[in-house]
C-alpha cells in the first residue's frame, strides 16, 4: 500500500510542480505553455506560489509532502493510512475551496483577510496542473481509506469508488445543484420552504382532470401516464425481438437486427416528421384509408398517440440493447433441470427463464421510463395539446417569460417520478441472486420457445419491424425528392449542398455545408463514447460487486444526469462551468462531459443486468489464483460483459450524435454539431438539407455499430451456443 | 503497476484537458436568423473588415438564457437577430451594453426600438404579423378564406386554426398584444375566447403553425408573414392575408453583450449590420422581412409596408414585464382552457 500512496503522491507532485496549473489559452496538448513557463497564466503552481505570490495554491503540496512524511514517519500502518487520509482530504478540500473562493474578479470571501494580496486580481479556471495535482491528492486520499481496512483493503476498488463519485459529483451534482436551488427562492433570492411545497404540490402540475373524463391533465400525470405506457411497452417489445435473436431459428436475423436497432440512430425530429407525414391530417397512410374506408381524415396523431408511437420507436432499441444480453445470459442448466423435472416449455419460460431475466427487465423498464420523461424532440413535434414535463421545462426556460423556478420546480417533479421508478424496479427485483455465469461447465441447450410465446414474438415484433422500414423508407424518400410532402421529384440537391466535395488545386475540398459539423460530431463523439462505457460499467461493477456505505444513494445519483431534461442540465453546465474554479464552456470538453455523465446511466443499468448474471465464484476463483481485482475486472469481468459493453459503446455514441437539448447552450461555433445543425435547419423550412444529413449520420452510425458489434459482441459463454429445435419432429439446426 | 498507475493518470488527465481551448481571437456571434443568412452575414462581414468571426446559430430564446447564465463572464460579443422583446429584456436586466452606433440612416421604428433600450438594442429588421391560409385545404372544405382578425372567430373555422402559444413563443404574445391594441383589452380577450373555439391546437413554437398550414396539417395559421413568404416562395399552397382591422409587427434586434472582451469589433459588426449594405444582401438568401436601413434596397416580396395596414406597436408598454405577465396571466386564465 505504502507504494501505491508514494506513486500517487508522486503524481500530485509532478501535477503540481511541472504542469500549467490554469487552463492555458492555447490549449495544453499544443504545449506553446513550455515557451514560457514564468509568465501568470502557463506556470505550474509551484512557480505561481514562488513568482506570483499566489500562496494559497501551497494547500496541495503541504499536503502533499506531509502525506509523505507520515507514510516515511509513521510506523504503524492504520494510524499512518488515518493520518494520510486526513491529509489529503484536507488538501483536497482546501484546493476545492480556494477555487471557489478566489475566482476571476478575485476573491468572493474573506476580503479582509485578502485585502492587499495578489487574490485580489483574482485567478483563472483549473488547467491540466490542477487536474492531476487534485487527481494525486485524491487518490492518496482512496488509497489510505483502503489501508485503513475499507473496501477490503482494496486500493483499487476504493480509489475507483473515490473517483465516481468525486466525477459525479463535480459533473452532476455540482452543476444540478446551481438550477434545481431556484425552486425553492423566491424572486428576491431568498429561500422558501414552504413556497417550494406550494410550487411543487400546484393543481396545474398535477391536475387529474383526464382521469374523471374533465378536461385534460396536469403535465406531471400525463408524463407519468406516458412513461410508464412507453417503459413497458418497450421492454415487452424489446424482449419479443431478444427472444426471436436468441431463442428461435427466424430466418432473416440480419436484417432484423439492423430494424431492431436503427431508430435509436435517428436524430430528433426526424420521426416526427416521418410520422407526420404518414399519419397526419394529410399524411399518405391517412389519405388511403380515407380513400378505401372512407375514415375521416383528422389530426389524432397530434395527441398522447403520436408522442406514444414515436418514443416507441424511439426507445424500443434500448430495451433490446439491454435484454438480448441478459436473454443470452440465462444458464441453459436451469432450463434443462427444469424440464428434467417435466415442466413443459411454458411452464420453463414462465418460472425459470423469466423470473431469472428480472434484473434486465428492470433495467429495460427503467431506461424506458426515464426516457420517455426526457424526451423532448417527440412531445414538440407531435404534442399537441398534450403537455408534458420536459416541453414545459424546456419553454420556462427559454420561452417568452422565463421561469426559472418553475423549470426547476417542474425538473425536481420529473426527478421525484424517476426517483419513485427507481425505488419501484429495485423492489421487484428484490436481493435474489440471478447469477447463472458461473464458470462452471454449462453445455446445456436453451429450451425452445414454446409455440404460443414463439407466436406472440413474431406478432409483436414483425410487424412493429414491418412499420420501421416504412418509416424509413420514407426518410430516405424525403432526402431524395425536392420537397418532401409536397413536390416529389427525384433531385440530389440536398446530398450535394450538404457533402459535396470539390477537387482544386489536385486537393480534395470539402465543400458541402454539413462537414464541418459532422467531423467535429464523430470527433466528440468517438471520444465520449469509450468513455461513457467506461464510467458506465466501472459503476456498475462497484454497484454490483462492492458494499459501501451510501450505495443506495450513489446509485441513484448515476441516474440524475440522465433523468434531467437535457435543456436543464445545458443551463445547469453553463451556470457551473462558465466560471473558476472549473471554466470549461466554450471547449470541446464540455460537450464531452455532458455526453458522458449524460449517457453513463445506460453503461450503469446495462452492466447491472448483466453483471448479476455472473457468478461471485468466478470473481473469487480469480483472486484465489492470485489476480488483484483490476486483473480480475480486466481478464474476467470485462471479458463476459461483450453485450453490456456494445450497447453502453454504441448508445453512448449514437446519443452524443443525436442528442440536442442538452448541448443548444453549449456548442459554439468551433464545436458545431449535427443535430443543432439539422435542428437549424428544420426550424428554417429546409427539411430536405436536414434528412439527407439524417440519412448520412443514421448510415455512418450504422457502420460504426456494426463494426463495435463485431469487434466485442460475441462472447463465449459456453462451449456451444444451441437452441433447441422447436419443431415437433426431428432438429432442425 | 508503476505503469498502470501513471497510465490511468495520463488518460484521465488528457480526457479532462483534451482540446482545451477557450478564448478566440475572433468575434464570436450568436445569430438568431436563418442560417443562410447567418452564414453570408459572417462571410460579408469578414470580407469587408477581415475580422475572424465566429458564429453560431441559436433561437433568441435560447439565447437570452445562455445570455443570462453567462452573465458576468460572457462568451459571446453580440447577438444579431430574433425578435425585439427579448432583446429588450436584455436591456433591461443590463446584460446587453449601448453600442453607441451611429443610427441616423435608419428608419423611425429602429431607431424608437433604441431609444426605448437607452441604444442597448437597435432595430435591423421588421417582420410583419399575419395570417397564412392553405388554399387547397379550404378548397376541399369549402370555405372562403378569411381577411380580418374578426373573421377568425367565424365557427367555419372551427378545428382549422393554429397558432401559437403565447407562454412560449414571442411571435403568440406578439399577436396577443397587437389583438390588445387593436380592439381594447376585454374585447380582444373576448375575440380570443371566440378564436379560441377554432383553435386546433396552440403550438410551443411561433413558426411551426405556418409550417403546419404548409403541410395542410391546419388550415389556416397566424405568425410572421416573412415565414409565410419563405414557405409559399418553396412552392406550398399557402397566401398570407393581412388582417384588415391593422396589424402589429416585430423589430428584430442587435445587442452588444455586457462585458464583451471584444467591444471595438463588436461595434464594427453592429455597424456593418445597420449599413445598407449589408442589409441588401438578405433576399439572396430569402430573407424577406423589411430591412431598417432606408438606403437598403427592400426585396420585391417583402410585405409591402404600405399595403399593410400596420399599427403604432407600443414596445415600451407591451415589452414591459408587468404588462406581459398580466396579459399572459390572463390569457391563461380566459382563453387557454376554454376549449380542446
Amino acid at each position: 500500500m505504502k507504494r501505491i500512496v508514494f506513486q500517487w503522491i508522486a503524481t500530485g507532485l509532478a501535477g503540481f510542480c511541472l504542469i500549467p496549473w490554469y487552463m492555458t489559452d492555447s490549449g495544453f496538448w499544443r504545449f506553446r505553455w513550455l515557451g514560457d513557463l514564468t509568465l501568470s497564466e502557463n506556470a505550474p503552481a509551484l512557480l505561481q506560489v514562488l513568482l506570483h505570490g499566489r500562496f494559497w495554491l501551497a494547500g496541495a503540496l503541504i499536503a502533499l509532502v506531509a502525506a509523505a512524511i507520515v507514510q516515511i514517519a509513521v510506523k504503524s500502518p492504520v494510524r499512518a493510512a488515518r493520518f494520510t487520509a486526513a491529509i489529503a482530504a484536507a488538501g483536497l478540500a482546501w484546493t476545492m475551496l480556494q477555487g471557489l473562493i478566489i475566482v476571476r474578479s478575485g476573491p468572493r470571501l474573506f476580503h479582509d483577510l485578502l485585502a492587499n494580496t495578489p487574490a485580489e486580481t483574482g485567478q483563472i479556471g483549473f488547467g491540466a496542473g490542477a487536474a492531476v495535482t487534485l487527481l494525486g491528492l485524491l487518490f492518496v486520499l482512496t488509497t489510505a481509506i483502503s489501508g485503513m481496512g475499507r473496501g477490503r483493503g482494496d486500493a483499487f476498488v476504493t480509489g475507483m469508488i473515490g473517483l465516481i463519485v468525486s466525477l459525479v459529483g463535480i459533473f452532476v451534482f455540482y452543476p444540478v445543484v446551481h438550477i434545481l436551488i431556484s425552486a425553492f427562492q423566491t424572486r428576491t433570492g431568498l429561500f422558501d420552504l414552504a413556497l417550494f411545497i406550494s410550487r411543487f404540490f400546484d393543481p396545474e402540475i398535477w391536475g387529474i382532470g383526464c382521469l374523471i373524463g374533465q378536461g385534460g391533465c396536469g403535465p406531471a400525470i400525463n408524463s407519468l401516464i406516458l412513461a410508464i405506457a412507453t417503459g413497458a411497452g418497450t421492454t415487452l417489445l424489446g424482449l419479443a425481438f431478444a427472444l426471436i435473436f436468441t431463442r428461435t431459428q427466424f430466418i432473416a436475423k440480419p436484417l432484423l437486427r439492423v430494424l431492431s436497432v436503427i431508430p435509436i440512430i435517428t436524430p430528433p425530429f426526424v420521426i416526427g416528421l416521418a410520422l407526420i407525414l404518414l399519419f397526419g391530417r394529410t399524411g399518405a397512410a391517412t389519405e388511403l384509408f380515407s380513400d378505401i374506408f372512407g375514415i375521416e381524415k383528422s389530426r389524432w396523431l397530434y395527441s398522447f398517440w403520436g408522442i406514444y408511437i414515436a418514443q416507441m420507436l424511439s426507445f424500443t432499441p434500448i430495451a433490446f440493447l439491454v435484454l438480448i444480453g441478459v436473454v443470452e445470459g440465462v444458464s441453459p442448466s436451469m432450463e434443462e433441470a427444469s424440464q428434467t423435472l417435466n415442466a413443459n416449455r411454458w411452464q420453463t419460460f414462465v418460472r425459470v427463464t423469466l423470473p431469472l431475466m428480472r434484473p434486465g427487465l428492470a433495467a429495460a423498464f427503467l431506461l424506458g421510463f426515464i426516457e420517455s420523461l426526457a424526451d423532448f424532440g417527440n412531445p414538440l413535434v407531435l404534442g399537441g395539446n398534450f403537455n408534458v414535463l420536459s416541453t414545459e421545462i424546456y419553454f420556462s426556460i427559454v420561452g417568452a417569460v422565463a421561469n426559472p423556478a418553475r423549470a426547476a420546480t417542474l425538473a425536481i417533479v420529473l426527478l421525484a417520478l424517476t426517483l419513485g421508478a427507481f425505488l419501484a424496479q429495485r423492489r421487484w427485483v428484490g436481493t435474489k441472486s440471478y447469477a447463472t455465469v458461473t464458470g462452471k461447465a454449462d453445455s446445456g441447450v436453451h429450451v425452445g420457445l414454446s409455440a404460443g410465446v414463439k407466436w406472440v414474438c413474431y406478432l409483436a415484433a414483425l410487424p412493429w419491424a414491418a412499420f420501421t422500414a416504412i418509416v424509413y423508407s420514407m426518410i430516405i424518400f424525403g432526402s431524395f425528392v425536392k420537397l418532401w410532402g409536397y413536390d416529389h421529384s427525384f433531385t440530389l440537391e440536398h446530398y450535394i449542398r450538404a457533402f459535396g466535395t470539390k477537387i482544386r488545386d489536385g486537393v480534395l475540398k470539402f465543400s458541402g455545408v454539413a462537414w464541418d459539423s459532422y467531423f467535429t460530431t464523430l470527433k466528440i463523439a468517438s471520444i465520449a463514447a469509450p468513455l461513457t462505457a467506461l464510467v458506465g460499467l466501472t459503476t456498475a461493477y462497484l454497484l454490483v460487486r462492492q458494499n459501501f456505505r451510501g450505495k443506495s444513494a450513489f446509485e441513484f445519483s448515476t441516474m440524475l444526469s440522465f433523468a434531467i431534461p437535457g435543456t436543464v442540465i445545458g443551463v445547469s453546465y453553463v451556470l457551473a462551468f462558465n466560471f473558476p474554479p472549473i471554466e470549461l464552456t466554450g471547449t470541446a470538453i464540455i460537450l464531452i462531459v455532458v455526453f458522458v455523465f449524460r449517457n453513463m446511466p445506460v453503461g450503469v443499468r446495462g452492466g447491472i443486468a448483466a453483471m448479476s448474471q455472473l457468478d461471485r465464484s468466478l470473481d473469487e476463483a480469480s483472486i484465489t489464483l492470485g489476480a488483484n481485482t483490476f486483473t480480475t475486472v480486466r481478464r474476467v469481468i470485462a471479458p463476459l460483459l461483450g453485450p453490456a459493453m456494445v450497447a453502453a459503446l454504441t448508445y453512448s455514441f449514437v446519443r452524443a450524435i443525436t442528442s440536442v437539448s442538452a448541448v443548444i447552450f453549449l456548442y459554439t461555433a468551433k464545436h458545431n454539431m449535427a443535430t443543432t445543425f439539422i435542428v437549424g435547419r428544420v426550424e428554417n423550412g429546409d427539411y430536405g438539407l436536414a434528412i439527407a444529413y439524417s440519412a448520412v449520420l443514421i448510415v455512418t452510425m450504422l457502420a460504426v455499430i456494426l463494426a463495435t458489434q463485431l469487434m466485442l459482441g460475441r462472447r463465449r459463454l459456453r462451449r456451444e451456443t444451441r437452441i433447441e429445435a422447436t419443431g415437433t419432429t426431428g432438429a432442425r439446426v | 503497476m508503476m505503469k498502470q498507475h501513471f497510465l490511468a493518470a495520463a488518460v484521465l488527465a488528457s480526457a479532462l484537458t483534451a482540446a482545451q481551448q477557450t478564448t478566440a481571437e475572433e468575434l464570436s456571434i450568436v445569430c438568431s436568423n436563418e442560417q443562410d443568412w447567418c452564414d453570408l452575414m459572417t462571410s460579408a462581414f469578414t470580407d469587408k473588415t477581415g475580422i475572424g468571426v465566429s458564429m453560431v446559430r441559436k433561437s433568441t430564446g435560447e439565447t437570452l438564457a445562455q445570455v443570462r447564465a453567462e452573465a458576468g463572464n460572457p462568451k459571446i460579443d453580440v447577438w444579431w437577430g430574433g425578435t425585439g422583446d427579448p432583446h429588450l429584456i436584455a436591456a433591461a436586466e443590463g446584460l446587453t451594453q449601448p453600442s453607441t452606433v451611429d443610427t441616423s440612416e435608419l428608419l423611425g421604428w429602429a431607431q424608437r426600438m433604441a431609444d426605448i433600450s437607452e441604444g442597448r438594442t437597435i432595430g435591423i429588421h421588421l417582420g410583419v404579423l399575419g395570417v397564412a391560409y392553405n388554399e387547397d385545404v379550404l378548397k376541399e372544405k369549402g370555405i372562403a378564406p378569411p381577411a380580418c382578425w374578426k373573421d377568425l372567430a367565424d365557427p367555419q373555422y372551427k378545428g382549422e386554426i393554429q397558432v401559437a402559444n403565447p407562454n412560449s413563443s414571442g411571435t403568440a404574445y406578439t399577436q396577443l398584444a397587437t389583438l390588445v391594441q387593436v380592439f381594447g383589452e376585454d374585447e380582444a380577450f373576448k375575440l380570443l375566447r371566440e378564436i379560441g373555439k377554432n383553435v386546433n391546437q396552440y403550438t410551443k413554437s411561433g413558426s411551426a403553425p405556418s409550417k403546419a398550414a404548409a403541410r395542410g396539417e391546419t388550415g389556416i395559421s397566424i405568425g410572421f408573414m416573412h415565414d409565410m413568404v419563405k414557405l409559399a416562395k418553396k412552392g406550398f399552397p399557402l397566401k398570407i392575408v393581412s388582417p384588415c382591422e391593422g396589424t402589429g409587427y416585430e423589430v428584430g434586434g442587435v445587442s452588444i453583450i455586457n462585458g464583451t472582451r471584444n467591444f471595438d469589433a463588436a461595434k464594427k459588426f453592429v455597424e456593418f449590420a445597420l449599413s445598407a449594405e449589408a442589409q441588401s444582401l438578405g433576399p439572396q438568401v430569402g430573407v424577406y422581412n423589411v430591412p431598417s436601413n432606408k438606403n437598403a434596397t427592400l426585396p420585391p416580396e417583402a410585405p409591402d409596408p404600405s399595403t399593410i395596414k400596420l399599427i403604432d406597436y407600443d414596445f415600451a408598454t407591451y415589452g414591459s414585464s408587468e404588462t406581459r405577465e398580466r396579459l399572459l396571466k390572463r390569457w391563461d386564465e380566459e382563453v387557454k382552457g376554454t376549449d380542446n
